[in-house]
């Protein structure tokens, strides 16, 4: 990432709170676009080595996306979002629920507020997503569900069952 | 010391093409490790005891080769260390490395990292595009 361009992320456990802030070298209305527009999101949403692939997205209020996160071995992992608030270059909301490949929505999910300003040719970003229920790494590793929330699951359990044998020990 | 190279589907392999950022690369490290599932039923299982290949792939329907190959690849992301003990080499987990993967946040700021650092770039050459055709325009 660009160290001169600011990024920020923090969480509030207590109010199940993640807030994300990231500064772009690039005009507001390209921002906004990407964060928009499915041909773009796809192109910068999935981390590598995963790609992300929306299958409709109908950007108004009570519109919906729904897309999938697949992993290099093929898996797909499918969120549905639903648009709640919309103003025009200013800010959007969506609620987010990772899903079936029915498009049945797996609940609690999270409720994300974008807000986008510019300045000098810049553009921040800011994000913060509202889980209903933090712990739960569903909700924390967006799309990334697949196995992975089940491995840390084991790990928790099993570092928590290490920690005690080597207090044992003692 | 031993010098392993980074074969394809090999946990460093992998983590090069990831990410060009060292301290990215030792978490995707580990990320990439545990996403197989054999891999992490061996993590499970050697972190009762030390256990030889052998006595590993026994409890696996899969060959040793297979085995071996993951052991190797948690190796490489020092997940894992070996010891020998006469002629033969037990592996066992390395704890402290384990305890990286506790921190959850620090997964999902990298998921951030990486996203962001796309974008980055998307916008650049969008902005760039965006230039050449005002250019054009006048």
């Amino acid at each position: 990432m660009n160290n001169d361009l600011f990024f920020d992320f923090t969480v509030d456990k207590a109010a199940k709170k993640v807030f994300v802030t990231k500064e772009f070298n690039a005009e507001l209305s390209l921002v906004w676009d990407a964060f928009t527009k499915s041909e773009i999101l796809d192109q910068w949403w999935a981390p590598e080595p995963y790609k992300a692939k929306t299958k409709y997205m109908n950007f108004t209020v009570g519109g919906k996306r729904f897309y999938a996160m697949i992993s290099p071995e093929g898996k797909e992992s499918w969120s549905l979002q639903e648009y709640t608030s919309i103003t025009p270059k200013t800010n959007f909301k969506m609620k987010n629920a990772f899903a079936d490949e029915n498009e049945n929505p797996q609940l609690p999910g999270s409720d994300w507020d974008h807000t986008f300003s510019e300045e000098g040719g810049k553009t921040t970003v800011k994000v913060t997503i509202y889980n209903e229920s933090l712990t739960r790494m569903e909700n924390l590793l967006d799309g990334f569900k697949s196995g992975f929330t089940q491995t840390l699951e084991q790990l928790d359990t099993l570092l928590q069952s290490l920690s005690e044998k080597v207090k044992g020990e003692r | 010391m031993k010098i392993n190279f980074a074969k394809p589907k090999s946990c460093a392999y992998i983590c090069n093409r990831l990410v060009s950022n060292s301290f990215l690369k030792m978490r995707r490290d580990i990320f990439q490790a545990i996403a197989d599932p054999t891999r992490r039923a061996i993590i499970a299982l050697i972190a009762l005891q030390a256990m030889t290949p052998n006595a590993i792939a026994e409890n696996f329907h899969t060959t040793r080769q297979a085995v071996s190959k993951h052991l190797r690849i948690l190796t490489e992301c020092d997940l894992v260390k070996q010891e020998s003990r006469g002629r033969e080499i037990y592996y066992s987990l390395e704890i402290e490395k384990m305890k990286e993967i506790d921190e959850w946040l620090q997964q999902y700021r990298n998921i951030w990292e990486s996203r962001f650092n796309q974008l980055d770039t998307l916008l650049s050459t969008m902005s760039a595009k965006k230039q050449a055709h005002k250019k054009q325009k006048k």
